[in-house]
């Protein structure tokens, strides 16, 4: 059983309005696992990890990154937010973003040098990207902008990958490389934590789940909870049954 | 015209005047970089539109027409106008492009209702402030523009101090939280710029056309680069020049008002980047698109004739040119450009495949394999 616990999180509720969007949630996640949040449509999924990384003030609950407070220990996480967030017509090429993965450790004011730009071109290299480094960005495709992402977090070099659907909208081949640099992560025992939509394939790629659904229903390895009776309890429909409809 | 820029550099108050138009069309072209790249493009015109109430209150409450005095009232009601809009965008359900809209009209309805309240006064001292709706560069003095030149210098500091800060602002605002960069103060102080230029910007352009010098400069320099520094640098250099050749057509006639001028040449510019610019423009676009269809058009006709052609046993063997007729890519065109460029060959009516051809769509069938 792994021991050191990377993320946890305590009573946590959030509200946009009256209406909770997350609702007493407490979650423990170990350090080395490869884990992917599920639910439906509205669970609070990016909520949730919009609350962990400190985007989102919650009403109640805590939230702690290896024992400490998100704002101590930020240099040990990297986010990757959903690609449909920024303005890819923003002017400024690949490297470029993926040079704002070194932003967090130089601090105020001190600008990139040649040891920054070395990280940011090894980071590109590893989510296959060197052909394209020098684009723009809004010249890259679907896939190939979600790399940049990746990269950008990989150039941050965190204990902790928190990334917001990085598979939607990429091609197969994109989808096994990114799942590759994730596997890989999880095996130099960084934590890596996914919300994913593709049911499917939570089995074949992620180690550890959680289901959500404005409250937690469970959480744990992939092997022993991800069952039907969780799928039920998290959709509200008997998923297996309803795909074979 | 050449008269009149020779002025800049010999009439002492021409001479002002444009180190002040090209200094305003500077610091608001590089500032407006953010706000175009903020989406918060119109933010520019409620907040000049906001400033005009404080301008006459200011005047009210002081009694004179020092530029200082008036500025500051600007500054304020523009402020409190940006207050107003963030407000209502937080706190109630109304979007931002409506808090806009409702800001800009009831903050400028009530400095029509002052200016005019103010013009039946019995005091010959008020007239002039309705100067500020539309700007008067002539009343610009050497210690506006030292002004001017001290705020620009300022702002240009700021800016290169937090430059990475405000880049990745811009592009990724969580993300840039996430790493621990302060997005709320740097996002109050992009505002915080940005008013200050517009109110420097009043007495030249006036108020209801200040977000053009803050946007127009912005928007041309976006089409000729793509890297967010150049953008700014750019959008300086158009700003400055649309002040300048402003300044010197309407120095050229005594009837020629300088802001709606220098707004024109920033129009001017915005239109010939939009269409000239290489890879971004409307022509070059056109262009492209053109070239790409007619190629992509020549080598599917190429392909066929290719297939038709292997499918005798000499596969130079001329075949007739009717048997193009129901495929859609060919025409009487595409076939002379395909023979000037030595793809075929044709003799009375009957075409056959060169070398070239052949080899050219074996090596790509092969490669598609």
């Amino acid at each position: 059983m792994k021991e050191n616990i990377a993320i946890q999180v305590d009573d946590l509720t959030v509200a946009y309005d009256y209406k909770p969007v997350l609702w007493d949630i407490d979650l423990k996640v170990p350090e080395g696992v490869l884990m992917a949040i599920v639910g439906p449509n509205g669970a609070g999924k990016s909520t949730l990890i919009k609350s962990i990384l400190g985007l989102i003030k919650p009403i109640a609950g805590s939230v702690r990154v290896f024992g400490k407070p998100y704002k101590e220990n930020r240099k040990r996480v990297a986010y990757v937010p959903q690609k449909g967030s920024v303005d890819w017509d923003f002017p400024t090429t690949a490297l470029d973003v993926v040079l704002m993965g070194t932003y967090g450790n130089l601090g105020w004011i001190k600008r990139p040098g040649i040891k920054e730009k070395k990280i940011a071109l090894t980071a590109v290299e590893q989510v296959k990207m060197t052909d394209f480094q020098n684009r723009q960005i809004s010249q890259l495709s679907g896939g190939q902008q979600q790399r940049v992402f990746l990269a950008r977090a990989l150039a941050q070099d965190a204990d902790i990958y928190i990334m917001d659907e990085p598979l939607q909208g990429v091609d197969a081949v994109t989808e096994v490389a990114i799942i590759n640099i994730l596997k890989e992560l999880r095996n130099r025992n960084k934590t890596v934590v996914v919300v994913h939509h593709d049911l499917q394939t939570v089995p074949e790629y992620f180690d550890w789940v959680t289901f959500l659904n404005v409250k937690r229903i469970d959480t744990g390895p992939v092997k022993d909870i991800f069952n039907d009776d969780n799928l039920t309890r998290t959709y509200g429909i008997n998923y297996k049954v309803a795909l074979n409809q | 015209m050449w008269d009149s820029l020779k002025l800049i550099f010999t009439d002492y108050t021409v001479g002002v005047i444009t180190c002040g138009t090209a200094l305003l069309g500077a610091i608001s072209g590089m500032l407006g970089c953010f706000a175009v790249l903020k989406k918060e493009s119109l933010l520019g015109d409620a907040i000049s539109h906001a400033a005009l109430p404080g301008i006459v209150l200011a005047f009210l409450i002081t009694g004179t027409k020092s530029s200082s005095g008036l500025l500051i009232g600007a500054f304020l009601s523009a402020l409190l106008g940006l207050f107003w809009i963030r407000k209502i965008v937080t706190k109630t359900h109304l979007k931002t492009d409506t808090a806009l809209g409702l800001v800009l009209s009831v903050f400028f309805g009530f400095g029509m209702v002052l200016l005019t309240f103010i013009q039946k006064m019995p005091d010959a001292n008020q007239a002039g402030l309705d100067k500020f709706l539309f700007g008067q560069a002539a009343t610009l003095m050497v210690e506006d523009v030292w002004m001017m030149g001290a705020v620009t210098t300022l702002s240009l500091f700021v800016v290169i101090l937090f430059w990475k800060e405000f880049k990745i602002m811009l592009f990724d605002k969580d993300y840039a939280h996430s790493i621990g960069i302060k997005t709320k103060l740097l996002d109050a102080l992009v505002s915080l710029l940005i008013v200050v230029a517009i109110v420097l910007g009043l007495q030249t352009v006036g108020v209801i056309l200040m977000s053009a010098i803050l946007l127009a400069p912005a928007a041309a320099a976006r089409q000729w680069t793509n890297s967010l520094k150049n953008m700014v640098i750019l959008a300086g250099i158009f700003g400055a020049l649309s002040g300048i050749t402003g300044t010197a057509i309407s120095a050229s006639s005594a009837h020629i008002p300088t802001g709606p001028v220098i707004v024109m040449v920033a129009a001017v510019i915005v239109i010939i980047s939009l269409i000239f610019s290489p890879e971004r423009g409307y022509l070059f676009k056109q262009i492209k698109h053109r070239r790409n269809r007619n190629d992509l058009k020549l080598k599917k006709t190429l392909q066929l004739m290719y297939n038709i052609a292997v499918s005798h046993k000499n596969v130079y063997h001329p075949h007739s040119v009717k048997l193009l007729n129901n495929f859609r890519g060919y025409s009487k065109k595409s076939i002379q450009q395909m023979q000037r460029d030595g793809w075929i060959s044709i003799t009375g009516g009957m075409w056959s495949i060169t070398p070239k051809t052949f080899e050219y769509i074996t090596q790509s069938k092969q490669q598609q394999i």
